[in-house]
């Protein structure tokens, strides 16, 4: 978890040495670039907190930065500044990559706001069976179902069976997850502004709204991912 | 020392060159001979009668010796570039690279050129310091540092091998620029473009397709996708094949124990290849040894069929990119064909369905030369990285590194840290503990590639984690924090929380040189001897003159000469002339222009020679007797792409 400071403490620029706030990436009396800020990732993109964001301007934003710390402004310039423009810039990647999608930023802001939340990416999502215990309540039944049918299904094809029946099933079955999940992605979106512009009693109603709602999404993805793969096999 | 120009270099498989920002327009930098193609051919001359250590020769004068001496040259090398041995056995299958008897396991595979042994960054870096040469002498004036393209799917280790190759060849990389994001950057010189570009790259040995979106001069890739194992090379592989096979069935001669023949068989194959771009029907007509004929017709339809697996490998990569992208054919604005191969009129149709270009109206760009768009945007990157210019200041590159990078977790699975199609630099931070009470060690293995299992992906490294103080397991937070850099090359830093030590890295590349193999492989360090630049200039000149006179006295003896017309003969007596009269004068451009009209004179003279000499070799004609029938005039029209002098 990213640790957030208090960006009125000053640091000493390292060219100069005089005193600036530490959220500057350019120093204010000498104009060197300065090592990444301890800032979190809207900070650094110049945002309030937020899970609605102007992808546009989000953009925009992100070239306008490039363009003044990308390491290739700095190819011929001295050790220490081509150093801080290569931290500065994997920082701004990184910031800019985890904002402009909807999942990475809405988890992202989560564990910001100090919400417990499930692993989404970062390679932790194994393949294989999804976890049982995790099986949303309101679609056990048809879980259980769909786990036969993709059993059966594996079956018949490693003895070179073609059943259309079960496959028919299997893609009126991923269709059906398929929609579930658009109207998860739908359900975020109204906690997205529920959470903007609602007071802190009305923020962390929807947060754990979120944290749910991702779980099920996470559910969702593997389930068509599963079906996906069956079918394609 | 001054900042001087920084250059663009295109390493390629097949070709390489070498351009610069003239003023606003990215332009490439001729060798002396006048060719703008310096072909990636390396070859080691015989020993000089006196001993010592053989003279290296590289482009054109090389590719002489792919024939006569196979034994001594190599073609293709950037196959082999950040490669480990138990890799390359499909490359040994296909290609000619004889490996050292004595490699060792681990090793950074050595080739054999005669009695000498290279490793394929120092074969590359002879290619670059030819290059580099070729602009030193365009200049006047030493040049040091450079951009250099790789093919975007190029991963860690073949990254790396092409550092170390500038490092070797005395340049400094300012940047490994993506090959196809460079092509871009050639054609996107007209700043007001907005839009999403494909960039379909099948040059000799890769196959890259990039897809970009323009804004307000901000090239910034989505995604890309490729194959480092896939091109031009292939289709003559199997052109070729298809001849040795028909030559042993018809005539019960089998070539392939012959590696002249089979190179100069290859170089019928290419020939053939090439015109069946224009042609409907392309012929082989060679003599055999035996004395028999092949003769052979190739239709174009007959071609395409062969080929269609080869560029049937570019479909998957292509959609792969656009799925990653998340854009559909019909959200790409503009196509962009780079790399010969895409002259092949197949490549062209295959583009076109990909991409439903004819159906929207649209046709792929093709206005600039595909050989040359490359090295034309690695000029206008290294004019970004100097800074200083009007035409580029604008312009920024955002790059993406082509694969994901993970660690090893448990049971073997990958864990991925940074996915493909990140924005470069992108950096990950993951912590870490100890298993066992009073570790103090932590190994971990780094690896790149989409696969599940790490045995699958590629092996990038093991670092160890040394000095972690001893504490109860699973206590001590070691913060690791992996960043790659805006070449594409993967840094590692680590530091043990708790106790606030920066833990010890030791970093073993699974694949490619240390350090100091690096520096003591650096060629001749008196290159960057400035002060006597300009001697060293003049000396060259000279050497270059005199080598084309003694070439060009000894032409008349050969029987290509009566082939050429009386004015033709006329017109080298006149350039020898002018030659004869400057060469001793102080003025080493003097020198240079007058060499460069003589040679240019001679080359239609060059030309029947070189036919003479695929004949000779073909039909089996001795070394000895094959080099009397060129005599030295051979190296006439390319006299001075030698890379040594004396």
């Amino acid at each position: 978890m990213l640790k957030v400071i208090d960006s009125a403490v000053p640091v000493a620029c390292w060219a100069c040495s005089v005193a600036h706030n530490d959220s500057t990436l350019f120093c204010p009396h000498c104009s060197k670039i300065q090592p990444p800020p301890e800032s979190d990732y809207f900070q650094v993109l110049g945002l309030q907190r937020g899970f609605q964001v102007d992808l546009d301007a989000l953009e925009r934003e992100f070239h306008r930065l490039s363009r003044k710390v990308h390491p290739d402004r700095f190819a011929r310039a001295d050790e220490n500044e081509r150093q801080w423009s290569l931290a500065d810039t994997a920082l701004l990647n990184d910031a800019y990559r985890t904002l402009k999608d909807p999942l990475f930023r809405t988890e992202y802001l989560l564990k910001l706001e100090g919400a417990e939340i499930g692993e989404e990416h970062a390679g932790k999502d194994r393949k294989g069976q999804s976890d049982p215990s995790r099986v949303p309540a309101d679609l056990l039944e048809e879980v259980f179902e769909l786990n036969m049918q993709l059993e059966e299904m594996r079956m018949a094809r490693s003895t070179g069976e073609i059943d259309s029946v079960l496959e028919n099933g299997l893609v009126l079955a991923k269709k059906k997850f398929e929609s579930l999940l658009a109207a998860v992605d739908l359900d975020l979106r109204t906690e997205w502004k529920a959470w903007d512009t609602g007071d802190a009693a009305a923020r962390k109603t929807s947060e754990k709204s979120m944290v749910a709602l991702l779980d099920r999404r996470r559910y969702l993805r593997n389930l068509v991912r599963d079906v996906t793969e069956t079918l394609g096999a | 020392m001054a900042e001087g120009r920084v250059v663009g270099i295109d390493l390629g498989t097949t070709n390489s060159l070498v351009a610069y920002m003239q003023g606003d327009t990215p332009v490439v930098i001729p060798g002396v001979d006048g060719s703008n193609l310096v072909p990636s051919v390396v070859a080691l001359d015989p020993v000089a009668a006196g001993g010592g250590r053989p003279t290296v020769t590289v482009g054109n004068t090389a590719r002489k010796a792919l024939i006569e001496t196979p034994e001594r040259a190599i073609y293709s090398v950037k196959r082999l570039m950040g490669r480990g041995l138990e890799e390359l056995e499909n490359e040994l299958k296909l290609f000619p690279f004889r490996l050292a008897e004595d490699m060792e396991a681990g090793e950074v595979p050595r080739i054999r050129l005669g009695e000498m042994h290279f490793t394929a960054p120092e074969i590359s870096a002879y290619i670059l310091r030819q290059l580099k040469r070729n602009a030193e002498r365009f200049f006047g004036a030493p040049v040091t540092q450079a951009v250099i393209t790789v093919p975007a799917y190029f991963n860690d280790a073949q990254r790396q091998a092409t550092k170390d190759a500038g490092r070797m060849a005395g340049l400094e990389v300012l940047r490994l620029v993506n090959e196809p994001t460079a092509a871009a950057l050639a054609y996107g010189l007209d700043r007001a473009k907005v839009g999403t570009i494909a960039v379909y790259d099948l040059g000799g040995g890769t196959f890259d397709i990039s897809i970009l979106k323009l804004r307000d001069g901000i090239f910034e890739v989505q995604s890309t996708n490729g194959d480092t194992h896939l091109g031009g090379d292939d289709i003559d592989n199997l052109l070729l094949a298809i001849a040795l096979d028909e030559i042993h069935a018809e005539h019960g001669v089998d070539l392939r124990s012959h590696p002249s023949a089979v190179q100069a068989l290859r170089k019928s194959a290419i020939d053939a290849k090439i015109n069946l771009s224009s042609q409907a029907v392309a012929r082989f007509d060679i003599e055999l040894p035996n004395g028999d004929r092949y003769q052979r017709e190739i239709p174009r339809e007959v071609f395409e069929v062969l080929i269609e697996p080869v560029l049937e490998r570019t479909v998957g990569p292509c959609k792969q990119a656009m799925a990653d992208a998340g854009i559909t054919p019909e959200q790409i604005d503009e196509v962009v064909l780079v790399g010969g191969s895409t002259r092949i009129p197949a490549v062209r149709r295959l583009v076109d369905s990909l991409f439903h270009l004819g159906e929207r109206g649209k046709k792929p760009h093709i206005e600039l030369n595909p050989d040359e768009v490359v090295a034309l945007g690695a000029a206008v990157q290294a004019d970004i990285l100097a800074g200083a210019s009007k035409t580029t200041e604008e312009m920024l590159l955002l790059d993406v590194t082509p694969l994901s990078l993970g660690i090893e977790a448990l049971g073997g699975t990958v864990a991925k840290i940074i996915q493909r199609n990140s924005t470069i630099p992108a950096s990950a931070t993951e912590h870490f503990t100890t298993g066992v009470d009073g570790q103090t060690n932590v190994a971990i293995h780094v690896v790149q590639g989409e696969r599940e299992l790490a045995a699958d992906c590629r092996s990038l490294a093991r670092f160890d984690l040394r000095n972690i103080p001893p504490m109860s397991a699973g206590l001590p937070r070691i913060e690791v924090k992996f960043l790659i850099d805006a070449d594409g090359i993967l840094k590692v830093t680590a530091r043990e929380q708790r106790s606030g030590q920066a833990a010890k890295i030791e970093v073993k590349p699974t694949y490619g040189l240390t350090d100091e193999q690096v520096e003591s492989m650096i060629l001749d360090s008196f290159d960057h001897a400035e002060d006597d630049f300009a001697k060293r200039l003049l000396i060259e000149a000279r050497n270059e003159a005199e080598t084309i006179l003694t070439a060009v006295e000894r032409a008349p003896r050969s029987p290509a000469w009566a082939q050429l017309t009386g004015e033709e003969q006329a017109a080298i007596a006149a350039a020898r002339d002018r030659l004869q009269s400057v060469k001793l004068g102080d003025d080493a451009k003097t020198i240079r222009d007058a060499t460069l009209a003589l040679d240019q004179a001679t080359r239609r003279f060059a030309e029947l020679m070189m036919e003479a000499a695929v004949s000779s070799a073909i039909t089996g004609k001795t070394m000895d007797t094959a080099d009397e029938d060129l005599g030295e005039a051979v190296t006439a029209p390319h006299p001075m792409a030698r890379a040594e002098f004396k």
